[in-house]
């Protein structure tokens, strides 16, 4: 399959239509069910979004609630074997749940890139990182191999890698895990994707480097009007970094708002329970936690009703019957949440199901 | 808590030197700390990786020798002491490490990892043992019935720290030392074990050294802070007061760094651009000069020593951050 420029679209198959609401990604029901000794294991199970240029959605949960399992599956990069993908979802209007790997190959990187957790054994540890820069820009844009090694180094100069000359000849071991990250970015940022799903960029870093991390993937954004996803356990990583904000509990999305929206006015309890749980440095020392208790639930044997009802305070019998929709609120229609009994003072309006509705 | 600064400390150390050797290199992990530890206390220690924080906890507990320096507890210098004393006074000051599944012997049942301590010092058999047993286990909220003879491949992470714990605490210790011991759990599970160690303190009247890297975590367990970078300590401080007005120019840097979940938090950038120097070849004069935004001539050439500058607030900076010019 010939690889086009980054911003000519590949050749849509046939029967896709060209979106026309100016969405970038649409993901619709998607569930991902990976087979296990003891059963299949939905790991994702129903999710829907939908995504902007230039916008940044925060997707948090704990670990287990599927973020990573989510952002892989919207990329494609599941293994095929004993993992099943269904539901939709649409990039700039193709299709890439049962797309050909070929179709594949030729968005990931140009058009979607991905930023890991770990810098080190996302690096090749025998190759210099100039060359592992150089070689996306030789595979996707075919540069030649000196005009590709040229723009590895300005790409390391444009993520803040002091001598980018010399660096460009390091091996990734020789680099400090903020270097490292750095250059993971300058790799998903080398051919100018028009989505960066960034899971747990920051995780493992100090803080004085996970400033340093969030402001640059912040200013690559704005500078290339990407559309970026943000997949972190930190509420506060997201909060103000963020347009809108996705908060997963066991596969499942539980409440979906705008940032400000979520933060001014949380619905669901799970959400309050991650905030009032977390510690905050504006509290005075030995301020009591609002732990939750218990753990969540097994994804293989899943109980019925609400995910959340087992460690929920506000739990009723109707939790542990009948699984909450998510359901937009009355007041504010950008928020939504999946709870029979919302926090918060305004009522919902009929179930909706999806986003999509919104 | 109010600190009677007239009160013996539990615990002293003073001039504390680690250094590690490899390959014809000298890393000066731990440079000259030193440090009071009074009864009833929580002292925070936190500092980014590789600011020495771990390898001082280590080195109080005498995990590693230090290289020079002392630590006093009680009347008894662990440092010089006769090694069946030290074996003996070790048994008073217990560790928690950070990865609870490691630190738990795989093979072995929860209810004889809990009394391994006990095994060794031959202080309880037979009934007493199980008794111990079960009450640390309680102690740590876990059902003794259920939990006594699994093995830790069949906890979760929270659930496994929550053994470490009980271990820890069966000899009756006086002081505690927590290596980031909430750093891999999440941050629902990481609030039930905050809320632990904080009933225990009470229960069985224990001090704690809790180092970490997470400034919230740090703030929300701690009487007083002190703060690390590259060896040594650039100021200690009480907590609330620390978080308040820093004023090493560190400490503020670190705080300008750390995010909250607030949308409406000042969105502040990164106040610090570059790395930590290499503890192979630490700067001259005070270490944090190479990225301090005050840094002058005579930071390079003068350590700056840690001095109180307000009651029961020290700093080690020849020009500390007046309240006023604080970084937002």
């Amino acid at each position: 399959m010939s690889t086009s420029a980054p911003d000519t679209a590949v050749a849509p198959d046939a029967g896709t239509e060209r979106p026309t609401s100016g969405e970038l990604l649409e993901v619709t029901d998607l569930r991902t069910t990976i087979r296990t000794p003891r059963g299949p294991l939905v790991a994702v199970d129903g999710v829907s979004l939908r995504l902007k240029r230039g916008e940044t959605l925060g997707i948090v949960g704990e670990s287990g609630s599927g973020k990573t399992v989510l952002s892989r599956s919207i990329m494609g990069l599941l293994p095929g074997r004993g993992t099943m993908l269904t539901g939709s979802v649409r990039f700039d209007g193709q299709e890439l749940v049962g797309a050909p790997e070929s179709l594949l190959r030729s968005i990931w990187g140009p058009r979607i890139a991905m930023v890991f957790q770990d810098p080190m054994t996302s690096l090749n540890p025998v190759h210099r990182i100039g060359r592992q820069i150089a070689e996306t820009l030789r595979l996707h844009l075919k540069l030649s191999k000196k005009l590709a090694n040229q723009s590895a180094v300005t790409l390391l100069a444009q993520v803040g890698i002091p001598s980018p000359e010399l660096r460009a000849r390091n091996y990734p071991v020789e680099l400090s895990g903020g270097m490292r990250q750095r250059v993971m970015i300058a790799i998903a940022l080398a051919c100018g994707p028009e989505l960066l799903l960034a899971d747990e960029p920051t995780t493992g870093l100090d803080v004085t480097i996970q400033a340093q991390i969030l402001d640059l993937l912040a200013e690559a954004q704005r500078m290339r009007h990407m559309a970026m996803i943000f997949v972190t356990h930190d509420l506060g990583i997201v909060a103000t970094r963020t347009d809108q904000i996705m908060v997963m509990y066991a596969g499942r999305a539980v409440e979906f708002a705008p940032t400000h929206q979520l933060f001014a006015n949380v619905r669901m309890p799970y959400t309050e329970a991650l905030l009032h749980s977390t510690p905050r440095m504006g509290n005075p020392s030995h301020t009591r936690l609002a732990a939750i208790d218990g753990r969540p639930p097994d994804l293989v044997s899943r109980p019925p009703g609400c995910s959340f009802a087992a460690r929920c305070p506000y739990a009723q019998d109707k939790c542990r019957e009948e699984s909450p929709m998510l359901v937009a609120d009355a007041a504010e229609p950008d928020h939504f949440y999946a709870c029979w009994y919302p926090r918060g003072t305004s009522t919902p309006v009929h179930p909706q199901g999806a986003p999509s509705d919104a | 808590m109010t600190l009677d600064a007239s009160a013996a400390p539990l615990l002293t150390v003073r001039d504390l030197h680690v250094s590690f050797t490899r390959g014809g290199h000298t890393v000066q992990a731990v440079s000259g700390v030193s440090f009071d530890l009074f009864e009833g206390e929580t002292l925070g220690l936190v500092g980014e990786s590789g600011c020495g924080k771990s390898t001082t906890g280590r080195a109080v507990a005498r995990v590693i020798a230090p290289t020079s320096g002392s630590v006093v507890l009680g009347d008894i210098d662990l440092t010089t002491c006769r090694p069946s004393v030290l074996r003996r006074e070790r048994t008073r000051l217990q560790m928690i490490f950070q990865d609870p599944i490691s630190s738990l012997n795989p093979r072995r049942r929860v209810r004889d990892i809990v009394a391994e301590p006990l095994d060794i010092w031959h202080s309880a058999k037979g009934q007493e043992r199980t008794r111990i047993v079960t009450e640390m286990l309680e102690a740590v909220g876990l059902d003794p019935v259920l939990a006594a003879p699994c093995y830790p491949r069949q906890f979760s992470g929270g659930q496994c720290q929550r053994i470490s714990i009980a271990r820890a605490l069966v000899m009756r210790p006086k002081i505690l030392i927590c290596d980031e011991m909430v750093s891999a759990l999440d941050v629902s599970i990481q609030a039930q074990i905050l809320n632990l160690v904080e009933d225990l303190k009470a229960a069985y009247g224990l001090t704690v050294l809790f180092i970490a890297h997470d400034l919230a975590v740090v703030k929300n367990v701690s009487d007083r802070v002190a703060v690390m970078y590259l060896g040594r300590l650039c100021e200690v401080a009480g907590a609330d007061d620390l978080y308040r007005s820093p004023r090493h120019h560190y400490t503020n840097a670190l705080l300008a760094s750390a995010v909250e979940p607030d949308p409406d938090a000042p969105r502040t950038h990164a106040p610090l651009q570059g790395e930590p120097p290499s503890p192979l070849n630490p700067p001259s004069g005070c270490r944090f000069r190479t990225r301090c935004p005050r840094a002058e001539e005579r930071c390079a050439t003068e350590v700056p020593e840690l001095r109180e500058i307000e009651p029961n607030h020290h700093v080690a900076c020849h020009f500390p951050v007046e309240i006023r010019d604080r970084a937002a």
